[in-house]
């Protein structure tokens, strides 16, 4: 299974990315979590037919992306990973809506198709801005800043708990995948009955690791509440970075930039 | 079936975000009061376990695919609804954040889709009702099978109703409907089967670990009367949850025109009860509507979208381009900065 092995050893990849020191991994983890939510509310905000308009967004991913000094390649393989939902839904888009909208010389294109490319852009801008998210600040700093701004701290300490044992409980279950596979032949033992057990068994050990970890836990002193190691402070130029840069979001929302250039270009040439 | 941020419009994804933090809330309040904090960990371990038992996948007899656990229902079996909705929610989470499955905008939903109707509707009134307290293989199985098949059933009905409210897709109503429901009919009855497995299997190894949620709360014999109640309260909440979403829908609708409205000339006139009929009208016929709005396209569309005159749409690809030309410039200057800095 070296595919699920890789997709799983990804999430090492993206902790490792956030770990880096730039100017955009230093931000307070609250200000790039707020303006992340601006950015993709106000990009899911566009009619479906805009495609221009959405254009200009792209500066927000580009700028996190060159200042955090974050792989390109490896960041979009993963947007097209998890495209293929997308992609199905949008695709019935040019099959529905076949009216031309747009002519460009002899080719009419028609508005399903200007629907689809739409879905397409605003998918790998969500998507993107998500990833970017935590490649620059990090599982953990985003789950401080979900306390900070107010989300239940059961849940917050809920989030950490889980990626804390995902990488130990994945390399358990990935071991007896591969044990599986070298014992089955011909698909053999491959089935639902099969799973059931290996599941339960991989079920029952981990209950009993959550078990030993919640004594050890208590040997410790835990009372429900993780604490932070360094506290959260948000400076004021930090503050400066969420209200510009959501400013300059609603800017480019309710005015179409690309087209306004246009306009002025055509008004030069004729 | 992970919904897609570029699917849905603000208004439905902001909706389910209110509704999933709602549930959040209350599911933690509920969490934190009647728990002993030994299951604090065992949540946060069984999140991971759904994570590690989805690399596990096994074939589907007869098909020759593959599928592999969705969790929501087996995380009910052994935690109870309030905390399997906090590790479900945790579990989306993640996904959601490095798997780039679905979205953040759309996060509310999927919670909403996968969390809550396993977790709050399908567990306690299939379930529960059909298992008891008296545990047998037999009771386990149709109990998993049936609220497996209930739950992922609400499940892609969710999803369908979300992206019709959105506008983003097309796709009819009906057409869509009829395309999820029987593909997660097939899901649910392996999602039952499997979990059913799984349980039996702890059952059998280890019986005392079931007893975590049937002992939290006295099983007792559930009368009628109960089961009834149970059930007029599902029907009220699905009600109340459709016409929470028919009631943004004006609202989204009404956003969209006056967007194109401002952007270019006014729309045709929406008189304030002609037009509050006319989108009541719209939203309770869904399919005539949909023909309807198909035929009748060519007339209307001139002020329905900006970008249908020729003139407008070249104007928006010369400034595209010059846009995404400018775009490349930043980044290379950014770039080319940066490394002068790193430099010194």
């Amino acid at each position: 299974m070296p595919s699920i092995e890789s997709t799983f050893f990804d999430i090492g990849t993206m902790d490792r990315i956030s770990r880096q020191d730039t100017f955009v991994h230093r931000l307070d983890p609250r200000i790039k979590v707020l303006t992340t939510l601006v950015f993709i509310v106000c990009v899911v905000s566009f009619g479906k037919h805009d495609i221009s308009a959405l254009v200009p967004f792209l500066v927000y991913p580009l700028f996190l992306v060159v200042l955090g000094d974050l792989p390109v390649a490896y960041l979009l393989r993963k947007v097209m990973l998890a495209a293929p939902f997308a992609i199905l839904i949008g695709i019935f888009n040019p099959l529905l809506d076949q009216e031309v909208l747009l002519r460009v010389g002899p080719y009419g294109i028609s508005g399903g198709w200007v629907s689809f490319f739409s879905i397409l852009l605003r998918f790998t801008m969500t998507v993107g801005a998500a990833l970017i998210l935590i490649a620059t600040t990090g599982y953990h700093a985003v789950c401080m800043a979900l306390e900070k701004m107010g989300v239940p701290q059961v849940f917050v300490v809920q989030l950490l708990f889980l990626y804390r044992y995902l990488f130990v409980l994945v390399d358990e279950a990935s071991r007896m995948v591969r044990a599986r596979a070298l014992r089955s032949f011909q698909g053999r033992g491959s089935g639902m009955r099969v799973f059931g057990s290996m599941a339960g068994n991989l079920l029952l050990r981990t209950m009993d690791r959550a078990q030993r970890v919640h004594l050890a836990m208590l040997c410790r002193g835990f009372d429900g509440n993780i604490r932070p190691f360094h506290p959260l402070k948000a400076r004021g130029w930090e503050v400066m970075f969420l209200l510009g840069w959501s400013a300059l979001f609603v800017v480019m929302r309710s005015y179409n930039v690309p087209r306004f250039v246009g306009t002025l270009i055509q008004g030069f040439i004729s | 079936m992970h919904m897609a941020d570029a699917l849905i419009s603000p208004a439905v994804g902001g909706t389910l975000w209110a509704a999933t933090a709602g549930l959040i809330g209350y599911s933690s309040r509920k969490v934190k009061q009647d728990m002993d904090d030994r299951r604090i960990p065992l949540m946060g371990v069984l999140g991971a376990f759904i994570f590690a038992a989805q690399m596990i996948n096994f074939t589907i007899p007869g098909t020759g695919s593959s599928g592999h656990l969705g969790g929501g229902l087996i995380l009910a079996i052994l935690l109870g609804p309030a905390a399997a909705f906090l590790t479900l929610a945790s579990v989306l989470t993640v996904q959601a954040l490095f798997f780039a499955d679905g979205g953040l905008l759309s996060l509310g939903c999927n919670v909403f889709n996968l969390g809550f109707f396993p977790c709050f509707v399908a567990y306690p009134l299939v379930y529960k009702q059909i298992v008891q307290d008296k545990i047998s293989q037999r009771r386990i199985v149709i109990g998993a099978v049936l609220s497996a098949v209930l739950g992922l059933q609400l499940g892609a009905l969710g999803v369908v109703f979300e992206t019709f409210f959105s506008r983003i897709s097309d796709l009819p109503f009906a057409t869509f409907l009829l395309l999820m429901q029987p593909i997660h009919l097939a899901i649910g009855i392996v999602e039952g089967l499997v979990t059913a497995a799984v349980v039996v299997f702890v059952w059998k190894a280890r019986p005392e670990t079931l007893d975590i949620t049937l002992a939290s709360k006295p099983a007792g014999t559930p009368s009628f009367r109960k089961v009834l109640a149970g059930l007029l309260i599902a029907a009220a909440v699905t009600g109340g949850f459709i016409s929470w979403f028919a009631s943004t829908h004006p609202d989204g609708l009404e956003w969209s025109l006056s967007r194109s409205t401002a952007k270019e000339e006014l729309a045709p006139p929406k008189k304030g009860l002609h037009g509050w009929l006319a989108t009541l009208q719209e939203k309770t016929a869904f399919l005539p509507d949909y023909g309807f709005r198909g035929s009748k396209k060519e007339e209307t569309s001139g002020d329905a979208w900006p970008a249908v005159d020729p003139g407008t749409s070249l104007s928006g690809l010369l400034g595209g381009s010059l846009t995404l030309i400018t775009l490349v410039l930043i980044g290379v200057l950014l770039k080319r900065r940066k490394r002068h800095h790193a430099q010194h």
